[in-house]
């Protein structure tokens, strides 16, 4: 890798302190963005991708949400440490995101517009881009954003409330907003979940197109690993609140080295064989609040032996390719 | 829009005529013979049955109510037994007394119970909230007309900072009406220390009017504000680095302005229900008091009438509430 990477987790760990007790949603993990890339992360429901990519922006409630140990580098700074201050000019400046359910994250009672002008000024306000819009400005270069998200007829859009927008039309607006303040990272959270299959398709073309545009670098979570063969270079496979399997997208369908990852692929419909029976991964995610010790998969695992009980090392097995298990030997 | 508001007027017409039927009944089922009030107490039987005949008082209650709305389509609206005037004339003397009352009252309770309901749901858990929660629990629990005595007690007799009761000084004369809001027609007539006069009136009545709906706007605003805050566009706003005082200040707080609407005007039936313990308390020359004395007294016109100017003006403030509702909330005045 030339380029030194734009984001970097390292060993970052956080707990949800709940009424029940402590709760170890994420535990441990480490991996890197590079510039440009476009990172997957992928793991079933209430695995911690959310929980993640919120990190990054530090948009965890505290509490209930606590960091239990490790950084989060972004740029030479990390942002586990930096003044809320900082925080917010990283916010929308250099690090946007855009989340699942396009529906929800639109303010009902405002027009698009007012919303979109909003952001435009909050990032400036606190930016480094130098420059300095009027609202006037602000609107027109509202417009323009529509315009590059394809989003017809911009100028009538920016009067309309979120109400009499189709949810493909409000993911739109989302990542124009995103946008907005020409950051490096933008951080997807099942950006197409909530869409219907056409919709979804567009959505995901418009984030590859803007990535190529603006050399933004991309985190794109998401359950669906059609998804991440469309859009990414490289993926991370969570399970538990642990990274089980690190690797670029060949190696990830080519050699699929983790159980839990091949347990994934098996999940997943294939074009070519309509009549063949899905197998899904039988059991539940273990309880948090109470791990397994050892390997977190090992309850669910059809070759887990006695070495399992041990906690197994994110190893690397070949080039782009790093797993956590102890049944796959290292080359 | 204007389709919406002629719709609801009408339906305003509807429902008062209906309070109006409802009342009508009450009146007439209620144990005392209407003829033999309004003939007075020195009447004998014979006297009685010529004036029951003379007012149709032998009618079916149909019957009757018909005439009395027909009569008052005609702008009659009768004479009150216990003051001898007209009624329309008293409810002209009356009422702006208790609407300035009430519409001071609501201010208070909005003015207030807003920023403090905004407070309370940010620093959740803190000892401001604690603090306001005390003023919340204590407005819904304390009696109206005991506050009062309180407030005379403390801040009349005792500081001596307000007048202890009446509309003004007996020796002020009022100015001459333009609105018959005392308030208003003494800043329109440039008579401004009549004004201050009415003003410090108005202030011990209008707090302990208020309290319980300042309470409930406080409770409601809170609970609300706490419920917005935790929704999806405020995370997507922050997200974008928004600063958390706009963030609070106008994209939660115009969410949670909704439901406290609905609760501002409900709590300001209740005021108008209300006002009547204050205006006792306070001998305050208001509505209220006008319609318990003609109702206690069966007086059976002014009881009309009261009913006539309270419900049209809280259905008509209901209509303002839907109007405001419709201007916050862009979904709903799509549908209007
Ligand atoms: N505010 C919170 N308080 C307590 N627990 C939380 C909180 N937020 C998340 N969690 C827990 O953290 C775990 C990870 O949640 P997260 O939202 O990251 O899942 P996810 O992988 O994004 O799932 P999905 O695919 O359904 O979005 C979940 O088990 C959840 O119960
Ligand atoms: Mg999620």
């Amino acid at each position: 890798m030339p380029d030194k990477p734009i984001l970097s987790f390292i060993d970052f760990k956080l707990n949800f302190d709940t009424f029940d007790g402590v709760y170890q949603a994420i535990d441990g993990i480490s991996f890197d963005l590079n510039p440009g890339e476009s990172l997957g992360i992928v793991g079933e429901t209430g695995c911690g991708k959310s929980v993640t990519a919120k990190s990054i922006m530090g948009l965890l409630p505290s509490p209930p949400a606590e960091v239990a140990g490790g950084g989060i580098w972004f740029d030479g700074r990390n942002l586990l440490k930096e003044k809320s201050s900082t925080l917010k000019s990283i916010r929308g400046n250099e690090i946007s995101m855009i989340f699942q359910d396009p529906m929800t994250y639109l303010n009902p009672v405002f027009t698009i517009g007012k919303q979109i002008v909003d952001v435009i000024l909050a990032h400036q306000k606190r930016g480094n881009h130098g420059r300095s819009l009027t609202s006037k400005q602000a609107f027109q270069y509202g417009m323009e954003l529509l315009d590059k998200v394809h989003l017809p007829n911009p100028r009538r859009q920016m009067k309309s409330y979120p109400h009499e927008l189709s949810g493909g039309m409000r993911q739109r607006v989302l990542i124009a907003m995103a946008l907005s303040g020409q950051p490096k990272l933008l951080i997807a959270d099942e950006p197409t979940t909530a869409l219907d299959v056409t919709i979804q398709a567009q959505i995901l073309e418009l984030i590859s197109e803007l990535r190529e545009q603006l050399n933004l670098s991309v985190i794109m979570i998401t359950h669906d690993l059609g998804v991440v063969a469309t859009v990414c270079d490289r993926v991370l496979v969570m399970y538990a609140g642990q990274i089980v399997e690190d690797a670029s997208i060949k190696q990830l369908f080519n050699n699929p080295s983790h159980p839990y990852t091949r347990g994934l692929l098996q999940a997943v419909p294939d074009p070519a064989k309509p009549n063949k029976k899905l197998k899904g991964i039988p059991g539940a995610l273990p309880n948090l609040l109470n791990p397994p010790i050892g390997c977190r998969f090992q309850t669910r695992c059809s070759s887990a032996s006695e070495k399992c009980t041990r906690m197994p090392a994110l190893n690397k097995i070949r080039t782009n390719q790093k797993v956590a298990c102890w049944n796959v030997g290292t080359t | 829009m204007g389709r919406f508001i002629i719709k609801r007027l009408f339906l305003m017409a509807f429902m008062l005529i209906g309070l109006l039927a409802i009342t009508f009944v009450i009146s007439h089922i209620a144990p005392t013979d209407p003829a033999a009030l309004a003939a007075g107490p020195d009447a004998d039987t014979e006297m009685i049955e010529r004036y029951r005949l003379e007012y149709g008082l032998d009618q079916p209650v149909y019957v009757q109510f018909g005439n009395y709305l027909t009569r008052l389509m005609n702008g009659n609206w009768g004479t009150s037994i216990l003051t001898t005037r007209a009624v329309a004339d008293d409810l002209l003397l009356y009422f702006p007394n208790t609407f300035e009352l009430v519409v001071f009252s609501i201010g208070i309770a909005i003015l207030l119970g807003i920023p403090l309901g905004v407070t309370a749901a940010v620093l959740q858990n803190t000892w401001a909230d604690h603090t306001i929660r005390i003023l919340t629990v204590s407005g819904v629990a304390m009696p109206m007309f005991w506050l009062g005595l309180m407030t005379q007690l403390y801040f009349a007799l005792y500081l001596g900072w307000f007048p202890l009761g009446g509309r003004m000084n007996m020796m002020t004369d009022p100015p001459d009406p333009i609105t018959n809001l005392l308030i208003v027609d003494s800043i329109l007539r440039g008579e401004f220390g009549t004004t201050a006069e009415a003003l410090t009136h108005i202030v011990l009545p209008a707090v302990a009017l208020c309290f319980p709906a300042l309470a409930s706007i406080i409770r409601v605003n809170r609970a609300e504000m706490l419920e917005t805050l935790k929704q999806d566009y405020i995370i997507n706003a922050m997200a974008h680095g928004i600063s958390m005082v706009r963030i609070v200040s106008v994209y939660a707080l115009k969410n949670a302005m909704l439901p406290t609407m609905a609760m501002i005007g409900l709590r300001f039936g209740w005021m108008l229900g209300g006002t009547v313990l204050v205006e006792t308390v306070f001998d305050w020359p208001g509505i209220g008091l006008y319609a318990v004395q003609a109702t206690i007294s069966s007086d059976f016109e002014p009881i009309m009438g009261a009913t006539i100017v309270l419900g049209g003006f809280f259905m008509f403030t209901n209509l303002i509430i839907d109007l405001v509702y419709a201007w916050l909330d862009p979904r709903i005045r799509g549908q209007i």
